[in-house]
């Protein structure tokens, strides 16, 4: 569906220090960086697949959604995306697919929701019936019937945001590309589009690709993961394999009414206060099971919960191990 | 088609809503009418046969200008294509099955028609039955009152198509104001705004009225007002129509080159 192919990118960046003086400076001459944000990247993408790509801010992520949405021209290689080159094609191109940008809006600020999107049915030529069905599926499932005659001007965020991928969505997109469609929503909205995106994927089969700074929409929502950095390609591969590579440390907290603990291969104490001890587990070592046994020998046990690494320490600890 | 008249639709209903401003504008523009009017005059007071309009022809170019001052007001220009390129929701405008320079074209054709269509009407009807010679007149015959109204719309066109050359450079310049002041002071003295374009000396004028500026305005007024005729008009219609191709075919394919290198600002 997707293929992108060594796609390379360098933008050019002009800088100046601060101060009149370097101001004026800059007026005769003006000093440029070159930033490649984009180094021979390359990634295939099938059918119905919901991508997590993920990386610090300044990876890439945006641009290559920019460049796969048709709006950036890349400096080198190639990016085939069912069958067409995006910035070849442009037009063909983007009536196939829907593209939110978490920190931009499509909707015209003025009018009604509805007008935009009536709009956006007359942009892309879709036919009424099927207009109709998909207004009507994603009022209910985004909970649109009381925004959609308010002009986009008065909504708040997540309301907006709701109707922004509902917007991106009117055409039957085979391919969605969501850039950070989660950015500064409350919980219910975060899980109310969460919900939505997996009923999408699920339902129409649509292919999802998905940059975010949220993890638990990554966890939520994701099979598979690209991480970027510095404009590299640097890990794909699945949630569960990510986890299991980089999480090979437990943590149990123990609640005791009375007992006395030694340290032992694999098992060491984080924290002990009276009645409450903390854990870590190296389960390369230890099993966990290996170690409540353990613990339940020298204690009297009331309360004992365990938990792996959050994703946010995997990727953290990621972001460390590639030093980006 | 139907999406640029969908969408020519929903920016003329747009501009349609601004009520109070167009009342401000038909009293600024009678204002403006009138002090350009009593300024001739006393030029026209010391020697009528000095100039190369008659006074009522003057008074019905002025009128006219005054009546279709959004369509031709070169300075009019929409600011949310500008925002929308330095600020990068053009990556919005860019994600739809449609061409942005025919996007951007329908745009500026709606907005100003919605203005002029508001403010036009109760121009015309009160010049028109003011006291000679500070009225308009009628149109010398249906045939030239007929090639007026084509000659303005073409005009009008090649307005549009000049504003989109300011708005494309923009994609380099990413700060519009200095295309902007230096494209819109050439087009306001050139195009005959300031003063009519037969009141330039007779080489200038020769010039500038080879250059897109003399197709805007200056065409269709004073084919209305019988200032020009015959086949100097015809020529004049020609070259007006060539400039029109000309540069729609620049700014389409100034357009095209600058999409593949542009640069979506922001994140």
């Amino acid at each position: 569906m997707i293929e992108l192919t060594n796609i390379s990118k360098t933008f050019q960046i002009s800088k100046r220090n601060a101060g009149l003086r370097e101001a004026m400076k800059s007026l005769l001459r003006k000093e440029y960086t070159k930033i490649e944000a984009l180094k021979n990247v390359s990634f295939t993408i099938k059918e119905g697949e919901m991508v997590g790509y993920i990386g610090p801010n300044g990876a890439g992520k945006s641009s290559t959604i920019k460049i796969m949405s048709g709006i950036l021209t890349p400096d080198s290689g190639t990016c085939i995306i069912d069958g067409l080159t995006p910035w070849k094609n442009r037009i063909e191109h983007v009536k196939k697919i829907g593209v939110v940008f978490g920190q931009r809006s499509q909707l015209w600020w003025d009018v009604p929701v509805i007008d935009s999107f009536e709009l956006i049915r007359d942009i892309y030529k879709t036919d009424r019936n099927v207009f109709q069905n998909n207004l009507s599926e994603l009022t209910e499932l985004l909970d649109l019937s009381e925004t959609l005659r308010t002009p986009a001007r008065q909504l708040s965020l997540g309301q907006r945001m709701r109707c922004e991928i509902a917007a991106s969505l009117l055409h039957n997109p085979k391919i969605l590309f969501l850039d950070e469609p989660t950015i500064g929503l409350d919980a219910i909205s975060k899980i109310a589009v969460r919900q939505f995106i997996k009923r999408i994927n699920k339902e129409k089969n649509t292919t999802v690709i998905l940059t975010t700074h949220d993890m638990q929409d990554i966890e939520a929502l994701t099979e598979r993961i690209l991480l970027i950095g510095k404009g590299q390609i640097l890990l794909d591969g699945s949630l569960a394999e990510l986890k299991k590579k980089n999480a090979t440390h437990k943590t149990i907290t123990l609640e005791y009414n009375c007992g006395d603990f030694e340290q032992t291969d694999g098992l060491t104490i984080q924290s002990k206060q009276e009645n409450r001890a903390v854990f870590v587990i190296n389960t390369e070592l230890l099993s966990v099971a290996r170690a409540i046994a353990i613990l339940s020998e020298h204690a009297d046990i009331t309360d004992l919960s365990v938990s792996g690494e959050s994703i946010e320490q995997v990727v953290v600890s990621l972001y460390k191990e590639f030093q980006i | 088609m139907k999406k640029y008249i969908s969408f020519f639709r929903i920016r003329f209903q747009n501009g349609l809503q601004y009520r109070a401003a167009a009342y401000a504008g038909i009293v600024t523009q009678f204002v403006w009418g009138f002090m350009e009017l009593l300024m001739f005059r006393a030029f026209y007071h010391a020697d009528e046969s000095a100039f190369p309009m008659g006074f009522s022809q003057l008074a019905s170019y002025i009128w006219l200008q005054q009546a279709f001052l959004a369509l031709f007001m070169a300075w009019f220009l929409e600011n949310d294509i500008f925002s929308s390129i330095t600020s990068g929701t053009i990556a919005y405008e860019l994600a739809r099955p449609m061409n942005l320079y025919n996007m951007w074209f329908v745009k500026n054709i709606s907005s100003r028609l919605s203005k002029a269509v508001l403010r036009c009407m109760p121009i015309l009807i009160v010049a028109a039955v003011l006291p000679k010679p500070y009225s308009l007149l009628l149109a010398q015959s249906p045939l030239s009152f007929f090639l007026f109204i084509f000659t303005l719309i073409i005009g009008f066109l090649v307005v549009v198509a000049f504003c989109m050359l300011v708005y494309i450079a923009t994609f380099y310049t990413l700060s519009p104001l200095g295309v902007r002041i230096i494209a819109l002071s050439l087009t306001e003295f050139f195009s005959g705004t300031v003063i009519p374009l037969p009141f330039l000396p007779t080489n200038v004028k020769r010039i500038v009225e080879l250059t897109p500026f003399a197709s805007m305005q200056n065409l269709p007024f004073r084919i209305y007002s019988g200032n020009i005729a015959g086949t100097e008009m015809i020529s004049s219609i020609l070259l007006q129509i060539l400039w029109l191709i000309v540069l729609i075919g620049a700014g389409k394919l100034w357009m095209k080159r600058a999409l593949t290198k542009i640069v979506v600002q922001g994140g």
